[in-house]
């Protein structure tokens, strides 16, 4: 079993309700989020093109931050591969900071490392991640990659998607449509 | 009203971000804009923790936007508003003494029994906006003024209303009845949907485009709409109604309207149709730079899949003082493809009824309402808020010595706000109820903080919709200081004021109660679940809807004999907007989806989102002027008003003629501490407006500003 988002862009208005919820559910405290909405425009007025994505780490099948993490603190959890800290065995080093290609991680004020979990505490109840639950234009679906059947590994097949820096070797587990 | 769910399990381990703790929900419904989507408060270990959309809701069909999603932070804002203050120093100094409220009630229960006396209880006005101000219009009306107005009407869908009554006989009602989510084509005309987040509609949006539906957008900007568009047409800002005409010229040269639809249910359509002849793309061409090419393919779209083609009606159209007639040419377009009833067109919307308090008649005022004397503009069938603005400045027809203002921004709201001050200055009466402490209530007398709507009741929902319901809003959570919700306010007020007699009910609960059995519904139910849904009815014509029009006519009416006996254009006329001064750009601005108005910039969690405004600037302009992607300048109107910084962002989603600003930013209340002078005010800006001469909205998008690098 592998967690994994399908995001469909051409749906998505970057409105940041995802990352209001992420921050409620989860108490992040202000100033920090652990999600996020980026925009990229291409061509010339007027002529463009327009990519709106909300990201979050891309809970890697490869996550560097995991391999550099010197106390262990950083682990891939036992079901569905989700990258997730433990606060007291994270030293706030940052060396996972500094591997993660995202920028997805960042130092709670109390200490240690942060960042998305996949709402793994809503998943085992058999919820969706607080993002995906409240999305007004219904963009992101969350579920299991490696389940031919699942909603995702079915939006995958019937469209063209691609991850995030594919280059940088870390098999992301999200993936955009547009 | 609450319910005990199971504590989140102990087992969670900290490194899932979840605490233990045992969690309580509440349905109530979101205050954070007008759309009133119900919603589920959750408390856990005693705090307010999330609010989520109410699954049952026909609203927000379980998803809330960023702003409901964020309601928790207007709760813990600590720049709210704690106590009733009263004005120690001068007007706007923002000096006060903090008093109970019954010091503050008593000063202006005697203050207003003194203006009653000496000038009638008509020199007193209310401003409100929102379900919250019922209690305080009722308490009003007790009083005995004619006098209460929102700036939703003239400065912002009262132009459209207007011109789809003047068409349809019916306006368009909020939540719109626009049926987005079965259209085939979808034609936004400076509706910037996605961004401008009304809950409904941008799912709707959101399903159309996923369901491959056409969507043809014209806006001087490429907005977030614009983007998820077949067709952007980047028109010449002001021109729209040249375009309007030009797509019903091609639609009615090419014979491509309904014309069953129109036999059976239109007038004056042969005079209509004359009329068109002359506007031809290629007229409209210079006009609105739009190629005539493009003009005829998507009239030709957008006529293909009628009736399933909607033409958005927008929401806030107080742009160029045409307003009320371009409304209405939106309106002729729409009856052009035969929409208006029909699925992927407009529904017709039902309610339930639930009867009213049977309080005592209010008394009749002495004198009418004073903000449209003489009928000035014949078709305001609602009050103009600068028309009171404009009789507290000149006591014509009669003087205005107090002013109400409840939970609307004015400085921020109304155009010209030396014209506001001014104002102010001359009244004997300023009391502001707000949560936080806005520009206007930095100005006012007394100060009366309100509970916010995750503390308190209000009136019923009684919504129209396509499925109709009557909701409740109910307190989550308590206020954290001495608060106090709008209806005990205007109770109390009303009982210093002798109008007891109009208040017999104690608590709202009663009042509430009342209401709720007299609709032979349940009360219990409605604690419960927050709403109780009405049986889903024919909302179509096809559907067995009787196609009625409250027009004159009982027709469509695309000639108005109305309009023709006011001295105004029968069918919509164009006039090009009056270009700006050389070198400098028209101002527009717009919404972004996690603030609403003014008001949740101190909202620290929807701040992180975002926590001061952009000047949109062509890329290539900015070259020209030297400007990159993050300087600050500051914007010079043309009456020489300068603005505070404001960031640039040099795009190339723009035309080069226009910048952008999303409005309500650039806060100068002190109390604001946390949006104090972030970004610009477009509101200072915008300091003409031309009044539109139907119904007296306020077209605020004819000021231009030219702009110089700030100082460090």
């Amino acid at each position: 079993m592998r967690y994994g988002m399908v995001i469909d862009t051409r749906r998505c208005v970057g409105c940041m309700d995802c990352v209001v919820a992420c921050k409620t559910e989860n108490n992040v405290p202000e100033g920090y989020c652990r999600d996020w909405i980026t925009e990229t425009t291409t061509g010339e007025f007027p002529t463009l093109r327009h990519e709106i994505r909300t990201e979050r780490c891309n809970h890697c099948a490869h996550p560097p931050c995991v391999h550099c993490c010197p106390t262990g603190a950083s682990h891939v959890h036992e079901r569905g591969g989700v990258v997730l800290v433990t606060p007291e065995e994270c030293i706030g080093c940052k060396a996972c900071l500094a591997a993660c290609p995202y920028d997805a991680r960042f130092v709670h004020p109390d200490g240690y490392a942060s960042k998305c979990t996949f709402c793994i505490h809503r998943v085992e109840q058999g919820l969706e991640p607080a993002c995906v639950s409240v999305c007004p234009t219904r963009c992101m679906h969350f579920g299991d990659l490696d389940d031919p059947q699942s909603e995702v590994s079915r939006l995958l097949a019937a469209n063209r998607a691609h991850s995030l820096l594919p280059e940088a070797g870390t098999q992301p587990s999200i993936y955009y449509i547009n | 009203a609450s319910r005990a769910t199971s504590a989140a399990a102990g087992a969670w381990s900290s490194a899932f971000g979840a605490k233990p703790g045992t969690t309580t929900t509440t349905p109530t419904f979101c205050d954070i804009c007008f759309w009133k989507c119900n919603a589920v408060a959750s408390v856990r270990d005693g705090a307010l923790w999330k609010i989520e959309g109410n699954p049952s809701d026909p609203l927000s069909r379980g998803r809330l936007c960023p702003r409901g999603t964020g309601g928790i932070g207007a709760h813990t804002d600590p720049d709210r508003l704690r106590t009733p203050l009263i004005r120690v120093s001068d007007r706007g100094e923002e000096k006060w003494q903090e008093v109970t409220w019954d010091e503050a009630l008593t000063y202006i229960a005697d203050k207003m029994k003194g203006i009653a006396e000496r000038h009638g209880p008509e020199a007193m006005a209310l401003f409100s906006h929102g379900l919250g101000g019922t209690f305080f219009k009722h308490t009003l009306k007790a009083y005995g003024t004619p006098n209460i107005s929102a700036p939703s009407f003239a400065q912002c869908r009262g132009p459209r209303d207007v011109g789809f009554n003047l068409t349809f006989g019916e306006g368009v009602g909020s939540p719109e009845r626009t049926d987005i989510a079965h259209t085939r084509c979808l034609t936004l005309i400076g509706s910037h949907l996605g961004e401008n987040m009304h809950n409904t509609q941008v799912q709707e949006f959101a399903e159309a485009v996923g369901a491959g539906a056409t969507v043809i957008c014209v806006d001087p900007r490429y907005s977030v709409a614009a983007s998820k568009a077949k067709y952007w047409l980047p028109i010449r800002p002001g021109t729209d109604l040249a375009l309007l005409l030009a797509w019903m010229h091609v639609i009615v040269t090419e014979k491509l309207y309904d014309a069953d639809y129109i036999a059976n249910y239109g007038y004056g359509f042969e005079q209509f149709a004359a009329y068109v002849q002359a506007f031809t793309p290629e007229w409209a061409y210079p006009e609105t730079g739009i190629e005539p090419s493009v003009i005829r393919e998507t009239a030709r779209e957008m006529a293909r899949h009628r009736p399933a083609s909607l033409v958005h009606p927008g929401r806030h159209v107080n742009w160029y003082g045409d307003d009320a007639q371009r409304s209405r040419a939106i309106a002729l377009l729409n009856a052009l493809l035969g929409n208006w009833g029909r699925k992927g067109g407009f529904w017709v919307p039902s309610f339930m009824d639930v009867p009213g308090y049977p309080y005592p008649a209010y008394p009749k005022p002495a004198r009418g309402r004073l903000d449209n004397p003489d009928e000035k503009y014949p078709f305001a069938d609602e009050a103009i808020t600068t028309g009171i603005r404009n009789a507290t400045l000149s006591d014509e027809p009669y003087p205005i010595k107090g002013w109400m203002v409840y939970a609307t921004n004015l400085l921020h709201a109304l155009p010209d706000e030396r014209a506001t001050i001014e104002a102010l200055k001359k009244l004997e009466l300023l009391v502001v109820v707000d949560v936080i402490p806005s520009e206007i209530a930095g100005w006012a007398d007394v100060v009366l903080p309100e509970s916010n709507y995750l503390e308190r009741h209000d009136d019923l929902n009684v919504e129209y919709f396509k499925q109709p319901f009557v909701a409740l809003r109910q307190p989550v959570v308590e206020s954290p200081h001495d608060q106090k919700p709008g209806w005990w306010i205007a109770r109390q007020l009303a009982l210093k004021l002798d109008l007891g007699r109009y208040y017999p009910w104690e608590h709202i609960e009663d009042y509430l109660k009342y209401r709720v059995d007299a609709a032979g519904l349940d009360w219990a139910t409605l604690k419960r679940d927050g709403l109780i849904l009405g049986p889903r009815p024919p909302i179509y014509f096809e559907e067995g809807v009787p196609a009625e029009f409250y027009t004159p006519t009982g027709k469509i009416e695309f000639y108005s004999n109305q309009l023709a006996e006011h001295g105004f254009d029968p069918i919509p006329r164009y006039t090009p907007p009056d270009p700006g001064p050389p070198g400098a750009f028209r101002l527009l601005y717009g919404r972004a989806p996690m603030h609403s108005f003014s008001r949740t910039h101190t909202n620290r969690l929807l701040a992180d989102m975002m926590r001061e405004n952009e000047v949109w600037l062509n890329a290539t302009a900015a070259r020209r002027l030297g400007l990159r992607s993050g300087d600050r300048v500051r914007l010079r109107n043309q009456d020489d008003v300068l603005s505070d910084p404001v960031l640039v962002k040099a795009t190339q989603r723009i035309r080069s003629d226009c910048v952008f600003m999303v409005h309500g930013f650039g806060h100068t209340a002190k109390g604001l501490r946390h949006a104090y002078r972030q970004g610009a005010s477009d509101a200072g800006l915008i300091t003409r407006y031309k009044t539109d001469p139907l119904m007296g909205g306020t077209g605020m998008n004819i000021n231009f500003v030219t702009l110089e690098p700030a100082e460090a």
